[in-house]
């Protein structure tokens, strides 16, 4: 029959694999759970995609969540601009006016996934900046890095707490139509999936939280260094 | 699906454009763009697929299908579907978003005796 039908067109193979969900084990999140699961309310930012799951998981135990998908925000055209050289880069100043506009101290728990991987190298740093100041001292922000092993076409994915060190990831995928976000813009970064930017070693990822108290290592088996920094 | 709470149901359509203050005592269902402060205390508030509502919403229940720039309040429940994009914070008793909405802003879940002591 199969033969007959012909098979899937591309866009039903990448529809497929959105729909597709995989899980991992995450050491990192699994010493930061012992922070959420303590009895005092917490107030935690997630910078992936929204997801329900997360947004259930703190509810239910009594946290404060905040939302901020912070790569979709990034493919706001407005951003684009050009640097003293001309080089095209997104404006970082503009970018914290209308995103991360917190109170300082004001999180006990950032959840900053990749982000860092696949966000705009002119972002990086703006955002790393601003994310030390809206953590309370003695904050936790956890991160997950790709290695070099991980190759360039390493897929975006969005992040799901199913128990307190188990992760599903969902990937980002070409998706047909066009979204509007926020602003009312169609964000096509979205249409097109994100690509990984760079691969930080451990020395750039020592450079990026050079503020923080402290920073923890965790080496996953699928090419992804988890960091757990405390402010 | 969502039903309305109450039989009595005022639509604004998609090329109707309303600035100000809208309260009333009956469900409403805005598929067009309203700019300003909703109140509904004891009823429902939709935003359809063409909706563009910036505004503070004050109801007991609010479903997005639109776009919602603004603070949400909801006594009961909101419902955040698919196509749904909301800008602000929400503060409600229950809550459930379907795979693929946006949001930007804080979550509250208020029990009643929460809400009761006026936390």
């Amino acid at each position: 029959m199969r033969l007959f039908r012909g098979s899937p067109s591309a866009s039903e193979a990448k529809a497929a694999e959105a729909e597709q969900k995989l899980t991992r084990r995450s050491s990192g999140m699994g010493e930061l759970s012992r922070v959420w699961e303590s009895d005092s309310p917490l107030c935690v930012l997630d910078l992936g995609s929204t997801s329900p799951t997360n947004i259930r998981h703190f509810t239910e135990r009594g946290h404060r969540i905040y939302s901020e998908d912070l790569l979709v925000a990034s493919t706001e055209p407005s951003l684009v601009t050009k640097d003293e050289e001309g080089k095209v880069v997104l404006d970082s100043r503009k970018f914290l006016a209308d995103n991360l506009v917190y109170p300082a101290a004001h999180f006990d728990i950032v959840l900053c996934w990749n982000l860092p991987d696949y966000l705009d190298e002119s972002l990086v740093r703006p955002v790393m900046g601003r994310l030390w100041s809206v953590l309370k001292p003695g904050g936790m922000l956890l991160a997950f890095f790709h290695t070099k092993d991980a190759g360039p076409d390493s897929p975006c994915y969005r992040f799901h707490i199913i128990d307190k060190d188990t992760l599903e990831m969902q990937r980002i995928v070409l998706r047909r139509e066009a979204r509007r976000g926020p602003t009312g813009a169609v964000h096509t970064a979205i249409t097109e999936g994100f690509r990984l930017q760079r691969v930080f070693n451990n020395r750039h990822i020592e450079t990026l939280f050079r503020d923080f108290a402290s920073i923890k290592f965790f080496l996953a088996r699928d090419n992804v260094r988890e960091v757990l920094v405390v402010r | 699906m969502s039903t309305p709470l109450t039989g009595d149901l005022a639509q604004i359509g998609k090329s109707v454009v309303i600035k100000g203050e809208l309260s009333g005592s009956e469900d409403l269902y805005v598929d067009g763009q309203v700019e300003g402060t909703i109140a509904l205390k004891t009823n429902s508030l939709t935003v359809g697929p063409n909706g563009q509502v910036k505004a503070n919403v004050d109801a007991k229940a609010i479903v997005v299908q639109g776009k919602l720039e603004g603070n949400v309040t909801a006594s009961d429940r909101v419902e955040l579907r698919k196509s749904a994009v909301v800008t602000g914070d929400i503060t409600t008793q229950r809550i459930s978003i379907e795979e693929g909405a946006y949001l930007k802003g804080k979550i509250d879940i208020q029990g009643r005796a929460e809400k009761a002591a006026g936390k």
